[in-house]
């Protein structure tokens, strides 16, 4: 199995995020930044799918320069190799043109299996799976829960979440998987892992390199744009009333008030 | 006056009541054109729903392809209403399919995207509430036909009963993007309650309930409210409650009318998720909690007896 896992690097989930005052762009510079959350449980499936078919695991990325820090932690859970598409010009790409630049570089690599996760923790639009899907002419395999990978049958089944249950989708590989977080328990890096990501290969890309053309990419190519930005009013805290026993009571008051009962 | 398209949304052909909102919306930018795709047979049990919220038009397209695989039909169904119909606009309901479709649609028309919507002016500029709705934003396509994402519950739907011509739409389905074929659908604990992301009250539960079995006051109490039931990243890791109900910045975000907060501490994970609700109401034993600096109403109390208590003042009042 030739796999392909996409990751993105994304402020700390746990930081107040803000827009750059001048582009309105994610502000990536005032706060820490990690593997988005979500793309751990792609690159354990991914792993996981290796380890059970064999196969080989390339990481593939876009952002600036420091998202290398992400690769490296996908490289010590484990992937064998890492392509980081990395320019000025594309700093501002929607998604968009983030999808058709990831696709360019992706179909270089003739994966079987695309696996990306379900939203990133900045812009969470959750789209990305449905869109490399779409840019590559493969089966859209998004939202599952479970993977399972028939090599014999060359077939893909998963389990997609809806609203109620979920639903049983198959695809002839090769095909874009996409993830939700519970569909397994991602590891942590060993120290082993550490010390060997720094020896993997990594490939870094101009957009040149890609072959991407400047005017579809970045804050140039956006189909859309950011108008104005501001903080949202701060949510004061109402009324905070320590129980006395009555506080169901007192609850249900405050509710008939607000006449929400 | 320029057609807007709007994706019905529906459950084998009954409407969801978003596709309402959608319409109302789309009547103060232009011509509302209801898209309605489904399973042959489907339309029928949709169509007095799109005449009274005032479609002008409604394009039909009826076919087994619709339902059997998973985004690429709709999309490419879309793609070809776009090109034959111009609109100004196409619409589509935060739904996880739906805006997997909506990604799609604006890559095959080169059209820009935008997500989330909570409020769209005449000119078409989108309003989003981003990082959780600590930052207003507000967006404008500047390429192709716009394709906006709408949050539920961003606009109140208002009858406008009408008589919309019927076009039925041909449905020839690509083989690429029938790849991935739909084989079974399995439902699985149907609680008979509002969708998570569509209820005008939720009730959450989180760490402070313990165990799993508590998440029976949380039903309680939400069952009396005719609410749906959520819950906090710790209670969904713990194995609690089912992950769909998961409200957060890892899950779904909600902005009910009323969200009530069982146990739950409010750190950003969880106040990503539900902090554009209309009123917040909090239960929490810890004064020091974070959805205390949060909430319009906070009680600072054991759960344990706030709660039934709670469950049963309403009950008690509705019975009154």
């Amino acid at each position: 199995m030739n796999i392909v896992v996409t990751v993105k690097q994304v402020p700390d989930t746990w930081a107040e995020k803000k827009l750059d005052a001048a582009d309105k762009t994610v502000d990536r510079k005032s706060v820490d930044n990690v593997m988005n959350e979500m793309d751990e449980y792609g690159v354990e499936e991914a792993l996981k799918i290796k380890e059970a078919h064999g196969g080989e695991v390339t990481v593939v990325t876009m952002g600036p320069a420091k998202a290398v820090e992400t690769i490296r932690k996908a490289l010590s859970m484990g992937a064998d190799k890492a392509v980081h598409l990395t320019d000025d010009s594309l700093h501002g790409s929607d998604a968009l043109a983030t999808s058709a630049a990831l696709a360019k570089v992706i179909s270089t690599l003739s994966p079987d299996i695309v696996i990306t996760s379900s939203e990133a923790s900045d812009a969470r639009g959750g789209v990305i799976g449905a869109l490399l899907a779409e840019r590559l002419g493969l089966p859209q395999l998004t939202q599952a829960r479970k993977v399972t990978v028939d090599p014999g049958a060359s077939k893909v089944t998963i389990e997609r979440l809806a609203d109620n249950g979920y639903a049983l989708v198959e695809a002839s590989l090769p095909v874009v998987v996409g993830v939700v977080e519970k569909i397994n328990q991602p590891r942590y890096p060993s120290f082993k892992g550490i010390m060997a990501a720094k020896k993997k290969p990594l490939t870094t890309l101009s957009a040149a390199d890609a072959g991407l053309d400047g005017a579809t990419v970045g804050l140039a190519g956006a189909a859309s744009a950011v108008v104005t930005s501001e903080a949202a009013p701060p949510r004061s805290s109402g009324t905070v009333v320590k129980d006395e026993g009555d506080g169901g009571t007192k609850v249900a008051e405050f509710l008939a008030a607000q006449k929400l009962i | 006056m320029a057609e807007v398209l709007v994706l019905v949304e529906h459950a084998d052909g009954e409407p969801k009541k978003v596709t309402a909102e959608l319409l109302t919306l789309a009547r103060t930018l232009g011509e509302p054109s209801a898209v309605f795709l489904g399973a042959p047979g489907t339309y029928a049990k949709a169509k007095e729903y799109l005449a009274q919220y005032g479609a002008a038009k409604v394009y039909v397209a009826e076919s087994d392809d619709i339902a059997s695989y998973i985004g690429g039909p709709v999309a490419e169904v879309l793609a070809k209403l776009v090109a034959e119909a111009s609109p100004v606009a196409v619409l589509v309901a935060a739904t996880a399919d739906s805006r997997e479709v909506a990604a799609r649609l604006a890559a095959k028309t080169e059209s820009g995207l935008i997500w989330d919507a909570t409020a769209l002016s005449t000119d078409l500029v989108a309003t989003q509430g981003i990082f959780g709705g600590s930052t207003i934003v507000t967006s404008k396509v500047i390429k192709g036909v716009p394709v906006i994402v709408v949050r539920r519950n961003s606009t109140a739907p208002e009858a406008a009963p009408s008589t919309p011509a019927e076009q039925t739409v041909d449905v020839t389905i690509s083989d690429a993007a029938k790849g991935a074929k739909i084989i079974d659908r399995v439902v699985e604990a149907k609680s008979g309650r509002p969708d998570l992301t569509e209820a005008q009250v939720v009730v959450s539960g989180g760490r402070g309930l313990g165990a799993a079995e508590h998440f029976a006051l949380v039903e309680k109490l939400a069952d009396t409210l005719g609410a749906a039931v959520g819950a906090s990243r710790a209670a969904t890791d713990a194995g609690w409650y089912p992950h769909q109900n998961q409200v957060g910045q890892t899950g779904k975000t909600v902005s009910p009318q009323l969200y009530i907060a069982v146990g739950i501490s409010g750190a950003i994970q969880h106040r990503a998720g539900m902090q554009t609700s209309k009123t917040i109401v909090a239960v929490n034993k810890d004064p020091e909690a974070p959805i205390f600096e949060f909430a319009d109403y906070g009680l600072v109390g054991d759960l344990f007896n706030v709660v039934p208590q709670l469950t049963e003042a309403i009950e008690k009042r509705k019975a009154g």
